[in-house]
């Protein structure tokens, strides 16, 4: 043990395999994150970024591998334990129910009752209405099935779903695809906001810039397999790049494989 | 468009005629669903429509009676349809379930207690054995169906396509074809008939409890949106509703009670209790029929189930996107079992109407019903794309339908016929439906 480990991580996913079918989506994987941490996940399309944050969320356990959740071994078998170990997810197709209305929503699965079992629709609306002003001040819309409404609110009540229930873990799959040049500032401010708060981010995107941008350290997946996690002040985005096309650790790669990248 | 969770339609385009603003700014600050105010208003045409046509025939209380004891049996299954096909699931096995449901709770009370227990006929507890016999039965095969549909991932399609030819089966299997009858003498008030009614003085009751508790309702909810600060409705519109709402229960009452015995058998009473009859015979009053008032404390239990409890909430974000109800941590399997473990009980209840209604179990019991209740769920504006309907549009679906069966039968058009316009309605509907959601989409 070296000094650095003295600080237990708040996730630890070890040698995580998941196949479909014969395919390895992710292969050996293993990836840690502190609490008040922004890890960047990036990689091509089909790297393992979204299958791998999946086992971590519940949606698809792995194959085999192990989850540690503060320095403790946890089986993580469906989203319900992975709500209740404090991970939350904001999904890249944001798995809203578009026939509900924005309350509904976010309290799908975790609906407040009367001690008789009866919704308490009027306390959650209450409840959403706090929540989004703090996330979205300009969402007005609570009682309209969120099929109706923007991209952007949407992904605001697929967030507010996410961070309501006190995470500590947050999962985040391209939080800011469907989004407007402000409504993803106002997101980059949130997770700003949600790390200073001590929460541990997952932050997978394309956006290589998003991604240097808001996280402390930058994994990288290519063909299932973790090239390698580096701090962001480590390496320069030409690196990053070289790692996410090529394959290939900080250093493996060529100064003339470099200069391809920008050909 | 208004949806199952009482989402309500902002006001969208800005070039309507200012009439028609009116109208949406009415129905939005009383929160009436638009799509049923629609329904009642197809409803109100339909009546005025055979009314006319048949010289005055369709609306007297002798006829609305008869159409509400009709509709309650399609009515208390269709409720449950709307939970099966708003989770993108379907039941063709509901109509040869009656009938098997139907057989063994005959066979209950007429056979297996009275003689192969040796217990006798007539006995106090044979109505409710024979029901909770078909109650657990309905639950338990409803269940099956669910389960195979849920964890054995075959599509409900085929199951309940199965089950429609096996339960159809089974009904030659035990009965070979024989009529069971008659039913126990208090059981048969189940299917309603002048006896199995309650009364004026009874129905005056009902209504007025339904009046008290309607306030009592709307006005609660009120006041909760009042103490959290959300815009909830102003006392006028309050008012209305509540006025609006007991007009329609009293007028229901009243026309209950309007209906008087038929003559015949309010001979038959006089003389059997002794009372000289009147000039011009005794005139007792039916009131509320036993299954109508089964119809509507079903249709109280099923938009409690599918609006205010979890159950319902998770029936219908399965039936918006399974993906969804699934990441939330749904038990999307368990819930796809028991809505049709739920439909499995309310098709018994149906079949103890049914039969009741009888006073025996026939082979072809529950017939085409299958169909009736799709088509029931449907006009009544469940979409079958899933997540959308309500428990209230499936009843009015129910009433509609055999409003125009019943209208038919009075302008004397024959069976082919009334088939021939119900088909054509249901399309009908349908299609106007969609084009009307495709525009409020816009």
């Amino acid at each position: 043990m070296n000094a650095q480990a003295a600080r237990t991580p708040l996730v630890e996913m070890r040698n995580i395999h998941v196949s479909f079918g014969g395919v390895h989506a992710v292969e050996d994987a293993s990836i840690d994150l502190y609490a008040g941490e922004v890890v960047g996940l990036v990689g091509g399309n089909g790297a393992g970024k979204s299958t791998l944050m999946r086992a971590l969320s519940g949606a698809r356990p792995p194959d085999s591998g192990e989850i540690w959740i503060d320095g403790k071994h946890i089986a993580i078998g469906n989203p319900r334990e992975a709500k209740s170990d404090g991970i939350e997810t904001i999904y890249q197709t944001l798995a809203l129910a578009d026939n509900i209305d924005a309350a509904a929503n976010l309290f799908l699965g975790r609906e407040l009752t009367d001690r008789a079992g009866t919704l308490d629709d009027t306390a959650m609306e209450s409840a959403t209405r706090k929540v989004m002003h703090r996330l979205n001040p300009n969402f007005k819309n609570f009682k309209m099935a969120v099929k109706s409404l923007s991209g952007g609110q949407r992904q605001s009540v697929a967030i507010a779903r996410a961070v309501h229930f006190n995470a500590r873990i947050l999962i985040m799959d391209e939080p800011t695809a469907a989004l407007g040049p402000a409504e993803t500032a106002q997101v980059r401010d949130l997770i700003r906001q949600l790390k200073a708060e001590g929460i541990g981010i997952f932050l997978v995107s394309h956006d290589i810039h998003d991604v240097f941008d808001l996280s402390d350290r930058i994994a990288v997946m290519y063909h299932g397999k973790i090239v390698g996690t580096v701090k962001k002040t480590d390496v320069t985005i030409d690196e990053v790049l070289a790692m996410i096309i090529m394959g290939k650790a900080p250093g493996e790669a060529t100064a003339g494989e470099l200069a391809t990248l920008h050909g | 468009m208004t949806e199952a969770t009482g989402v309500h339609q902002g006001s969208t385009g800005s070039t309507d005629a200012p009439a028609r603003r009116s109208i949406r700014s009415f129905l939005a600050s009383t929160e009436i669903d638009t799509r049923l105010a629609g329904m009642i208003g197809a409803l109100a045409v339909i009546w005025i429509g055979f009314n006319v046509l048949s010289g005055g025939l369709f609306l007297t209380p002798r006829n609305l009676w008869n159409l509400s004891v009709q509709s309650s049996s399609i009515a208390i299954m269709a409720t449950g349809m709307v939970l099966i096909i708003v989770s993108r699931n379907i039941d063709l096995s509901v109509g040869s379930l009656l009938g098997f449901l139907g057989y063994t709770m005959a066979m209950v009370q007429a056979i297996w207690i009275p003689t192969t227990l040796g217990l006798g006929f007539g006995q106090p507890y044979t109505w409710i054995v024979a029901l909770a016999v078909g109650v657990a039965l309905g639950a338990a095969i409803g269940g099956l169906q669910g389960f195979i549909v849920a964890y054995g991932g075959v599509p409900s399609f085929i199951v309940t396509l199965g089950g429609f030819l096996i339960w159809r089966g089974l009904i030659f299997r035990y009965a070979q074809g024989q009529t069971i009858a008659p039913m126990d003498a208090t059981y048969s008030f189940i299917g309603g008939g002048p006896a199995g009614a309650l009364g004026d003085i009874g129905s005056l009751i009902v209504g007025a409890l339904a009046c008290v508790a309607l306030a009592f309702i709307l006005l609660s909810s009120n006041r909760r949106r009042r103490a959290y600060g959300f815009p909830a409705r102003p006392t006028w519109a309050m008012a209305t509703v509540i006025a609006a709402g007991s007009a329609a229960i009293l007028a229901f009452v009243w026309v209950a009670n309007s209906y008087f015995w038929p003559p015949a058998l309010a001979t038959r009473y006089a003389e059997a209790n002794g009372i000289i009859e009147p000039l011009g015979g005794l005139q007792i009053p039916t009131g509320i029929a036993y299954p109508v008032l089964i119809m509507i404390g079903v249709t109280l239990v099923m938009t409690y189930l599918a609006t205010r409890r979890r159950f319902g909430r998770y029936v219908y974000s399965i039936g918006g996107n399974p993906d969804a109800a699934e990441l939330g941590g749904i038990n999307v399997r368990r819930t796809i079992t028991v809505t049709y473990a739920l439909m499995g009980v309310l098709v018994a209840i149906s079949a103890a109407v049914q039969t009741a209604r009888l006073d025996a179990a026939v082979t072809n019991l529950g017939v085409q019903n299958e169909l009736d209740v799709i088509a029931a769920a449907v006009i009544g504006g469940t979409s079958f794309s899933g997540g959308i309907g309500t428990i209230t549009g499936a009843v009015l679906g129910a009433v509609v339908m055999q409003s125009l069966r019943s209208g038919m039968v009075l302008l004397r058009f024959d069976s082919p016929t009334q088939d021939i316009v119900v088909g054509i309605v249901l399309v009908a509907a349908v299609g106007l439906d969609a084009a009307l959601r495709r525009r409020s989409a816009r």
